[in-house]
């Protein structure tokens, strides 16, 4: 494996007294695409959630390109960041939401603009500059200047994609992308997230779609009842489950 | 006239449409997307008619008639006084001192009033406590008893003066030099105001998507920017129309000042009458004024509307005036048609 970018180790986070994450450890190499898969309610949004500090874990190690997530060192204790720094390492990190979550009072631009420009002090110019190339790089141009409400779901979700590449981050990390849209969408947006790994970015996906996985992943990670049950290559995984339980998984779900 | 000259050929089965082209008139087997051709016209549409609609429009429409008759008509509403006093310069002072305390309500209101909201969502629970605190206090107190309480202030702390909490003051100043009944009005409403504008920037922001805020949070964005360039924005959606029910409301609140003998709309209309008791007409006079100052700002409130809701719906509805426009140039379309066609229709 190559120096990895995404490392985890033992990481717990409960809601009050209910455990949704028991001690999950996950390694990513650079450039590599892993896929999480796992019932619903096992916990993959919560992992993927803990990876950029959405969420503050209630134990364990979360580092990303070597630096740890949300937290500082000190005296053998983790302390957690304020929030300039945790904002700063969020910035390096992209999401994409099963619901898109683009911002409807703001154009195709604006929205991709926004945050290289509040946040990496890009000049508007470049920013704009950029958010085109994106736009257009996802196979949109042309509705630069549309409101996301008047795109359809994969054409709104591809934005999400560009939105997220604007920061030029070194992980991206993707939360179900295809499962709010019809059926007949869900290929141009996985095309843009092959791209994407074939462009070596380095990606964890939680996804639903078992061909995507099959296709584009390097690790597959079968998460059930908060812990890591499985993983490897997706040929293993998806084809010779060794566990009773990944195997139970799969039959419904294929 | 025809583009296509074998349309009459191809269409004579459709009897009664000359000049027009039928779109089944294109050839068969040259365009795939093309209608099928039919041999009949389709049925005519003709909508259900109303007869309860219209005779209930003319009875409402009829006792309207005989109501702005009897206000036109009756002597004691005395007209000729109304309009004599309409545009007065007391009455217009009181006017332009009305919509000056307007705005300065509206706006130190909602100062306070978003800052209050954001300490109560800010997940701070003393500030948080702090500012349900002051919204519970100031709406289950009268606003009368407020504006009282403010004036008569000098009674309970007859020097004011600024400085540190516990430690030296800066600066002293007697209570009844530095509050007057004019301090005293902008205090009490704007402070009243503030709980209530509160309350709509809350509700605006809650009805934001907890999504918006988490993918900018997750794009790197800080809280106050996300606030001012996420949330804000469309919460504005949900805070203009309760602000401009607020604003209209504040508007005629205001005439509440007149027991402090501030210089109001109304109370320069009540200096009047107390003169010459032509109380009825002068009452006219404030009113009228508070309806034409509510129309207008009822149109600029649709605007504003308009304004916020960019994106959130696929097309914006036209403008009244646009559909007005429009209307026009149908009807001057049709009555053209009419000359020109000669009675086609
Ligand atoms: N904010 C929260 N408060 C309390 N419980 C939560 C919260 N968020 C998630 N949970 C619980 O944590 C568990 C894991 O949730 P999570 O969203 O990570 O599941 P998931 O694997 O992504 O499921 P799905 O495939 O349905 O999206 C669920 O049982 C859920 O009810
Ligand atoms: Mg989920």
């Amino acid at each position: 494996m190559t120096s990895p970018m995404v490392r985890v180790r033992d990481l717990h986070k409960s809601y009050g007294a209910v455990p949704v994450l028991r001690g999950v450890d996950l390694d990513v190499g650079a450039g590599e695409v892993t896929c999480v898969i796992g019932p619903s309610g096992s916990g993959k949004s919560t992992l993927l959630r803990c990876l950029n500090h959405l969420e503050k874990i209630n134990a364990g190690e979360v580092e990303v390109a070597g630096e740890l997530i949300g937290y500082r060192r000190h005296k053998g204790k983790l302390h957690e960041l304020g929030p300039r720094a945790i904002t700063r390492q969020r910035a390096a990190i992209g999401m994409v939401f099963q619901n898109f979550n683009l911002f409807p009072h703001l154009t195709v631009l604006e929205n991709i603009a926004e945050a290289p420009i509040a946040v990496l002090r890009r000049s508007r110019t470049d920013a704009v500059a950029r958010a085109r190339e994106l736009v257009r790089r996802v196979g949109l141009a042309g509705r630069e200047d549309d409101y996301p409400r008047r795109l359809s779901g994969g054409q709104q979700q591809r934005i999400a994609i560009a939105r997220a590449l604007a920061m030029d981050p070194k992980l991206m990390l993707f939360d179900e992308p295809t499962s709010a849209l019809d059926p007949e969408l869900v290929g141009d947006v996985l095309g843009v997230m092959k791209d994407l790994a074939d462009g070596g970015m380095t990606m964890v996906v939680v996804t639903h779609e078992m061909g995507f996985a099959r296709e584009a992943a390097d690790t597959v990670v079968f998460l059930d009842e908060g812990v890591v049950v499985e993983s490897g290559a997706p040929d293993d995984v998806l084809r010779n489950p060794r566990q009773a339980r990944t195997r139970e998984f799969l039959a419904r779900v294929l | 006239m025809s583009a296509f000259p074998e349309l009459v050929e191809v269409s004579d089965n459709h009897p009664a449409q000359p000049g027009a082209s039928p779109p089944g008139a294109v050839p068969a087997g040259e365009s795939p997307a093309a209608p099928p051709e039919r041999t009949q016209p389709p049925p005519k549409v003709v909508a259900l008619r109303r007869p309860g609609r219209w005779i209930s429009a003319a009875v409402v429409l009829l006792f309207f008639a005989a109501g702005a008759r009897s206000v036109i008509t009756n002597r004691e509403f005395q007209w000729p006084v109304v309009r004599q006093y309409f545009t007065t310069s007391a009455v217009l002072h009181g006017l332009l001192f009305t919509l000056w305390l307007t705005a300065v309500t509206m706006v130190a209101g909602f100062a306070i009033g978003t800052l209050l909201a954001v300490l109560r969502l800010s997940g701070n629970p003393v500030l948080s406590s702090l500012s349900w605190g002051y919204v519970w206090i100031f709406r289950s107190t009268p606003l009368l008893v407020q504006l009282l309480f403010w004036f008569n202030i000098g009674a309970l702390y007859p020097r004011l003066s600024i400085g540190i909490p516990f430690g030296p003051s800066l600066f002293t100043a007697d209570t009844v030099n530095l509050i007057g009944p004019t301090a005293a009005a902008v205090i009490g409403l704007a402070l009243h105001e503030a709980a209530y504008a509160a309350e709509i920037v809350r509700g605006g922001v809650l009805s934001v998507d907890a999504g918006q805020a988490e993918a900018a949070t997750a794009l790197g964005l800080g809280r106050a920017r996300i606030l001012r360039r996420i949330v804000i924005p469309q919460a504005m959606r949900s805070i203009i129309p309760a602000a401009g029910n607020l604003l209209i409301g504040t508007l005629k609140g205001t005439s509440i000042v007149s027991v402090l003998a501030v210089q109001d709309l109304l109370y320069s209309v009540q200096l009047i009458y107390n003169r010459n008791y032509l109380i009825i007409p002068l009452l006219l006079v404030a009113t009228i004024w508070y309806v034409v100052v509510t129309s207008l700002l009822t149109v600029g409130q649709y605007y504003v509307e308009r304004h916020f809701a960019r994106g959130a719906a696929r097309t914006l509805p036209p403008t009244p005036l646009h559909r007005l426009r429009v209307a026009l140039r149908t009807v001057v379309a049709r009555s053209r048609g009419a000359v020109l066609g000669g009675g086609t229709r």
